[in-house]
């Protein structure tokens, strides 16, 4: 059975097709990328996935749930953490707070108004940022950290609960090109290892073909492509998409 | 190390505290707290009022041989303010007894407060009947003419208009609507058969004064009872002349006739409205001669109704302390039975039964002279005889209240 | 009543509406760009009125009135620009809202300023040359000025939107309500700008004051009686629409001269006299437009906005120095009704001081962490104070038992409009806050047969043994310490942490399963149940309680306290209640001229600790600390 399926979901925006009929599937530990160029419909795609938009017509199920409806957080708790394009953290918090807010909000502690939140699943949380590579952040400000530090503390927040669907929305959006390989190496190993299913969306077209199992392109709200690397590459209808604006894959990576 | 912020700051309270004025023996102190920065316009001649009192009694030598200190603070125009500086001049400053206060609600707090901790306390300037009334206590007496005092002054020009439908416009809180209510009752009484075509109850300090006069205009009243005072009166009298409300009407108005309200509207002075007041530049009594004169030499201004209230305040405490040898409150509230005290408006009495002046207001029409507002037609009306019997306050006051 | 009536009343409320417009248009512009809730605006409307006066005094005659309407709009914009360039500039880079602080200070100064200048005594202007008369309407006289108010309102919203959408300085100004961040990155001189539009704003609020001149007198309570009006207006409309301003303006006017027209109904069972309802009418508007529409009527849902303030630090827990030094002080104040012997006073004052405290940690607790600007915290404590002092009084409730349920009913307050409050953000947010208070502060006004109206409550004195005020001293430390621990424990308890969490990033936050509306709800009640001790303990230490327990002074006091002692700090609340409270009570005592005392005094912490007073020494302390951290 398929950890997410995504059944011939739309939406309209003021008449414009935002997304239109698409439907797809993620398998266990499988790791999907969703690309398409500007306005294809990825961030609306992702956005009815994690919650924040309610989709107009078809269906999204987790397991066999739909999730249709569902506040971002009641998605949450049925296993699917996320990661933002643009990093968000807790500012006024440590680095290992942000991860012990994941973890106590998993253990339905959240409205606990005695135990002091910092000595709550500090080692857990310790762990988790040792495999993200950032144990030794551990009590700075997450503030003060620099950007591509910022990416690894959300992949340790988003792995906190354990889940089994991990959407990540550009996640080397604004990184140099080293850190982008290094992070999605890091994710590609950690969701090897708990077979987590991701679904991502990507600019960078290097990190989509070197790590992808499999992509999907969305062009103007449709779904016109589904298949490995070297299926999309030579896909007439994907080079259209793309190279009909005149780009080449590097180019629109900008 | 946040804590030593906290440090310093608890230095600073107790350092604020600790800093005790030496206590003169030769001096009776008084504590007079009003709202001088609320109510500037009636305050500032107030506080005039008081330290030209203050002068002729010193330079007479004071009162029993010693001199009067009076200590002055701002009440921060809330109740809540007023009695936190209350207890600062009971306790830091040793003052023998209070006075002051303007507003209704800040006196009855301060009254309230004086009853509970047995200190003396003239009020000197709230109107609401309350404080004498409802909510006196043994330890609190009132110099000004309450509300039922002006209110029932102006009755007699009230029921003489014969009119049968009367608008009502008052600033909406206690003495607005207790000025109100006694209107209603007394001139219901008087005159069975009467309407009240329009009830306009104002937010004070923000009437919408068209839309008021307006619908007073178009509730067709034969008469107008007025309540609003200060900013409020003077908007209302510029809509109300401009749209020809207070044409062929019998306006009825309190406290309009002070020259606090009066004077800002100038050459808009509506003539012919019957109101209590203070015609200052027309009292010929040798009483109110010396005041204005001595008033006038050192001030080189005319006096308010203010500067009448400030300056009887602190002469009728230096009465009390004369009657009285005793400094304590109880024998203050003993020398204030049925006190006699020389004003400027002529001699009056606190009575006994309720604590409340006799002092009376003038009552007269609107006139313009010289493009300026100013009384006509007027007579000195004695609180004592529109105040109720001694028998009947006594129904009004709480038990032991005396 | 006719319906020539209500049509006449409607042409009323229009010219009603032009003062209004003018005050609002220029608030709106001035929060739009520069994010300041300017309370001063008030202040210079105020000034556009006596300035104006005085002008069409000396000058006399049209040339006095108008040309005096004109350069008083002027002289107003450059007071504006000189208050921008000496004053907030300065502290722009402080944590948000802080500029509040300032700007009332600057109320302070300017209304002790505008005493002195021209006295006391309300001062009516000339009618206006030309259009001193009436003309006749529905066979009823419309003054010709009010005609003439009618039509400059909407005259110069077309002018002003003009300006704003054809010439470059407009484009920049719409450019920056939307992204101010984005105008510096356009190479904008943000500098000038800002002061341009403070300019603006500034000169729309002294034309507003000006124009009144010839309806009402120059009066020094006109500050703050507007400047009320002018945010409900603002936020009507939406925040940085000029046309949501005049629209808003419209409304509200139109309302009240609406209770106006009515007058008084008889229902059989009641009558209801619709003209007091004016005290109140705004306040009930802008809390229906907040809830159906949480923008405003034509504002837009603004971009978040940025901090370009230094971010808050991670919370610490008490070092064991914290600690011992908390122990000292409390040690101290345990001691201090025997010093009392010497001077009772003290024992009033700290009681205050302990209540202000109490008050200022609530507003905290949801200002800081909770990034909820509530304007109305004042609501909670009058709901406390009034909940005791009616239920000793009517229920014959024993004075501590009254004290407990203080907090609990203020919690249902609480409870009540945080349901509402929270849906909203920001500024909204904090304008709902205090429609709520002044909907409770009317209802207590006006319910005279329950809550004693504008008198209050008299003779709510504590019982045996508190009745002295050393005993009573001690109730109120006990209640504070209480207060501060719990919240404190609260604020490092996972509930405070998800409060913060919601403040800092609400998509991050939903994002790992928080209910941030639910948490930010009952940190809300939290605050206001506590906020309701603070009420309960004020009723008794002064025998009395009136609706200005619950007015909007008070709930600036609290935003002044926190604001202060540093937003961004734990103890920041207790060290701004404290030196609040002592400083008013010092300068109060000292000159006759207090208020600007306490407005220049203000303005001299405000420019010194931008951070607030605790905010300063912690940052100094932690600049220390890494010094010689680095030197070990």
């Amino acid at each position: 059975m398929s950890v997410l399926s995504v059944r011939s979901l739309s939406k309209t925006f003021g008449g414009v097709h935002a997304v239109n009929e698409v439907s797809f599937d993620i398998g266990k530990g499988e790791f999907l990328a969703l690309i398409g160029p500007n306005g294809a419909g990825k961030s609306t795609t992702f956005n009815m996935i994690n919650g924040q938009l309610a989709p107009d017509a078809g269906d999204i199920l987790i397991g066999d749930k739909s999730i249709c409806g569902l506040a971002p957080r009641d998605i949450w708790r049925l296993g699917v953490g996320r990661t933002f394009q643009v990093a968000a953290t807790f500012g006024s918090m440590t680095v290992v707070e942000n991860v012990q807010m994941a973890l106590i909000s998993h253990a339905g502690r959240i409205l606990s108004l005695w135990r002091p939140a910092a000595s709550l699943y500090r080692e857990r949380a310790l762990e988790l940022l040792a495999q993200v590579g950032m144990a030794d952040a551990a009590d700075r400000p997450s503030r003060e950290l620099a950007y591509g530090d910022v990416k690894r503390i959300e992949l340790a927040i988003a792995l906190a609960n354990d889940p089994q669907l991990l959407l990540m929305d550009e996640p080397t959006a604004g990184m140099a090109p080293r850190e982008r390989n290094d992070l999605i190496k890091l994710v590609k190993t950690l969701v090897i290892e708990r077979g987590i299913s991701v679904l991502f969306t990507e600019h960078s077209m290097d990190v989509v073909f070197s790590y992808a199992d499999r992509i999907i392109v969305l062009a103007r709200g449709r779904l016109i492509a589904d298949g490995d690397a070297a299926a999309i590459r030579d896909n007439a209808k994907v080079r259209e998409v793309y190279f009909g604006t005149g780009k080449t894959f590097q180019e629109a990576s900008s | 190390m946040r804590a030593q912020a906290y440090l310093y700051s608890l230095a600073f309270v107790l350092a604020a505290g600790l800093s005790v004025p030496a206590f003169a023996q030769d001096t009776i102190k008084i504590g007079e707290l009003n709202s001088y920065k609320a109510q500037p316009a009636f305050l500032d001649p107030y506080k005039k009022g008081m330290d030209l009192a203050l002068e002729e009694i010193n330079s007479k030598g004071g009162v029993n041989g010693k001199k009067l200190e009076l200590i002055i603070r701002d009440d921060g125009g809330n109740p809540g303010e007023a009695v936190r500086v209350a207890e600062e001049l009971v306790t830091r400053e040793g003052v023998v007894a209070l006075s002051g206060t303007f507003l209704s609600n800040i006196g009855l707090a301060v009254a309230n407060f004086a009853g509970q901790k047995k200190v003396f306390f003239l009020a000197s300037e709230p109107l609401t009947d309350k404080i004498t009334w409802a909510e006196g206590n043994k330890y609190t007496y009132r110099l000004r003419a309450t509300t039922y005092m002006q209110t029932a002054m102006l009755m007699p020009a009230a029921i003489a208009a014969h009119a049968k439908r009367w608008a009502l416009v008052y600033p909406n809180y206690e003495y607005g609507q207790s000025a109100v209510a006694t209107f209603k009752e007394m001139i219901k009484k008087a005159q069975p058969d009467v309407e009240f075509v329009t009830e306009q109850a104002t937010p004070l300090g923000k009437l919408d004064a068209g839309a008021v006069a307006q619908a007073i205009d178009d509730a067709k009243p034969d008469a107008i009872f007025n309540v609003l005072f200060g900013g409020d009166l003077a908007k209302f009298v510029r809509e109300g002349n401009t749209r020809g409300v207070f044409k062929n009407r019998t306006v009825v108005s309190l406290l309009s006739g002070e020259p606090e309200y009066l004077d800002p509207l100038g050459a808009e002075t509506p003539v012919g409205w019957t109101v209590t007041g203070y015609p200052w530049d027309k009292i010929k009594t040798p009483e109110h001669v010396a005041f204005l004169t001595a008033y006038q030499k050192k001030y080189s201004d005319y006096p308010r109704l203010g500067s009448i209230v400030g300056y009887t305040t602190i002469k009728s405490l230096a009465a009390g302390l004369a009657k009285t040898k005793a400094l304590d409150a109880d024998s203050m509230v003993e020398a204030f039975k049925g006190l006699y005290v020389q004003s400027p408006f002529g001699p009056f009495q606190y009575r006994a039964s309720d604590h409340q002046a006799t002092m009376g207001a003038y009552v007269g029409k609107l006139a313009l002279e010289k493009g300026k507002g100013t009384m006509d037609d007027f007579k000195y009306v004695d609180g004592a005889s529109v105040l109720p019997s001694d028998a009947e306050v006594a129904k009004l006051r709480p038990a032991g209240a005396n | 009543m006719t319906l020539s009536a209500f049509l006449f009343q409607a042409i009323n409320g229009l010219s009603t509406a032009s003062g209004l417009f003018f005050i609002a248009a220029g608030l709106s512009l001035i929060f739009g760009v520069t994010r300041i809730v300017n309370i001063a605006h008030g202040s210079l409307y105020m000034l556009g009125t006596y300035i104006a006066y005085s002008l069409a005094m000396k000058i006399g005659g049209a040339v006095g009135f108008w040309g005096g309407i004109v350069l008083t709009a002027l002289i107003v914009g450059a007071i504006g620009a000189l208050i921008e360039v000496v004053l907030l500039r300065r502290i722009y880079r402080a944590p948000e809202l802080f500029q509040l602080l300032a700007t009332f200070a600057l109320v302070l100064v300017i209304n002790d300023a505008t005493l002195w200048l021209w006295g006391p005594e309300d001062l009516l202007g000339p009618r206006a040359p030309g259009l001193a008369g009436a003309v006749e309407i529905f066979g009823r006289r419309l003054p010709s000025y009010d005609l003439f108010l009618i039509v400059i309102a909407p005259a110069a919203l077309i002018v002003l939107h003009f300006a704003l959408a054809k010439t470059r300085f407009g484009r920049l100004m719409r450019a920056a309500t939307q992204d101010r961040e984005m105008v510096g990155a356009l190479g904008v001189n943000q500098a000038v700008l800002f002061t341009s539009v403070f300019a603006l704003g500034a000169m729309l609020a002294g034309l507003g004051g000006a124009l009144q001149v010839a309806r009402e007198p120059a009066n020094l309570a006109t500050d703050l009686a507007v400047i009320g009006d002018a945010f409900v207006v603002v936020v009507v409309g939406g925040m940085g629409s000029i046309s949501g301003a005049y629209l808003a303006a419209i409304i509200i006017a139109e309302v009240k001269a609406l209770c106006i027209a009515i007058g008084v109904v008889d229902l059989g069972f009641m009558s209801v006299n619709f003209s007091k309802f004016t005290l109140v009418a705004e306040f009930i508007v802008m809390a229906i437009v907040l809830i159906a529409r949480p923008y405003g009527l034509l504002g837009k849902p603004q971009g978040n906005v940025r901090s370009v303030a230094e971010p808050e630090n991670p919370i610490r827990p008490a070092t064991p120095m914290l600690k011992m030094l908390g122990a000292v002080i409390l040690v101290l104040l345990l001691a201090l009704p025997l010093m009392a012997q010497t001077s009772p006073y003290l024992l009033v004052l700290g009681t205050d001081v302990l209540i202000a405290v109490i008050f200022a940690t609530s507003l905290h607790f949801i200002m800081g962490p909770g990034g909820m600007h509530s304007f109305g915290h004042a609501a909670y404590f009058g709901l406390g104070a009034y909940g005791a002092a009616l239920l000793m009084k009517l229920a014959g409730l024993p004075m501590l038992a009254a004290l407990l349920a203080a907090p609990l009913v203020a919690l249902i307050g609480a409870l009540l409009f945080g349901w509402f409050a929270v849906r909203l953000s920001g500024v909204y947010l904090a304008m709902l806050t205090l429609a709520f208070a002044q909907i409770v502060w009317a209802l207590v006004f006006q319910w005279e047969g329950f809550t004693g109206g504008s008198n209050g409550v008299i003779g709510v004195w504590p019982a045996a043994p508190f009745d002295k005020s050393g005993a009573y001293f001690l109730l109120a430390l006990a209640c504070a310490v209480a207060a501060i621990l719990l919240l404190r424990r609260f604020l490092f308890a996972p509930f405070g942490y998800a409060m913060r969490a919601g403040r800092d990033s609400p998509l991050r936050a939903e994002a790992i399963g928080i209910d941030v509306k639910r948490i930010h709800w009952l940190g809300f009640a939290i605050a206001g149940c506590v906020c309701g001790i603070a009420g309960g303990l004020f009723a008794f230490a002064k025998g009395s309680i009136s609706p200005e327990a619950i007015s909007v002074t008070r709930s600036i006091d609290g935003l002044v306290m926190v604001l202060l002692g540093g937003i961004q700090t734990l103890v920041g609340p207790v060290v701004g209640a404290s030196v609040y409270a002592v400083l008013q009570d010092t300068v109060m005592r000292q000159t006759e001229y207090w208020r600007a005392l306490l407005g220049v005094i203000i303005l001299v912490l405000v420019l010194a600790f931008p951070q607030g007073i605790a905010g300063a020494l912690s940052s100094l302390t932690r600049k220390l600390g890494r010094k010689s951290g680095g030197a070990a």
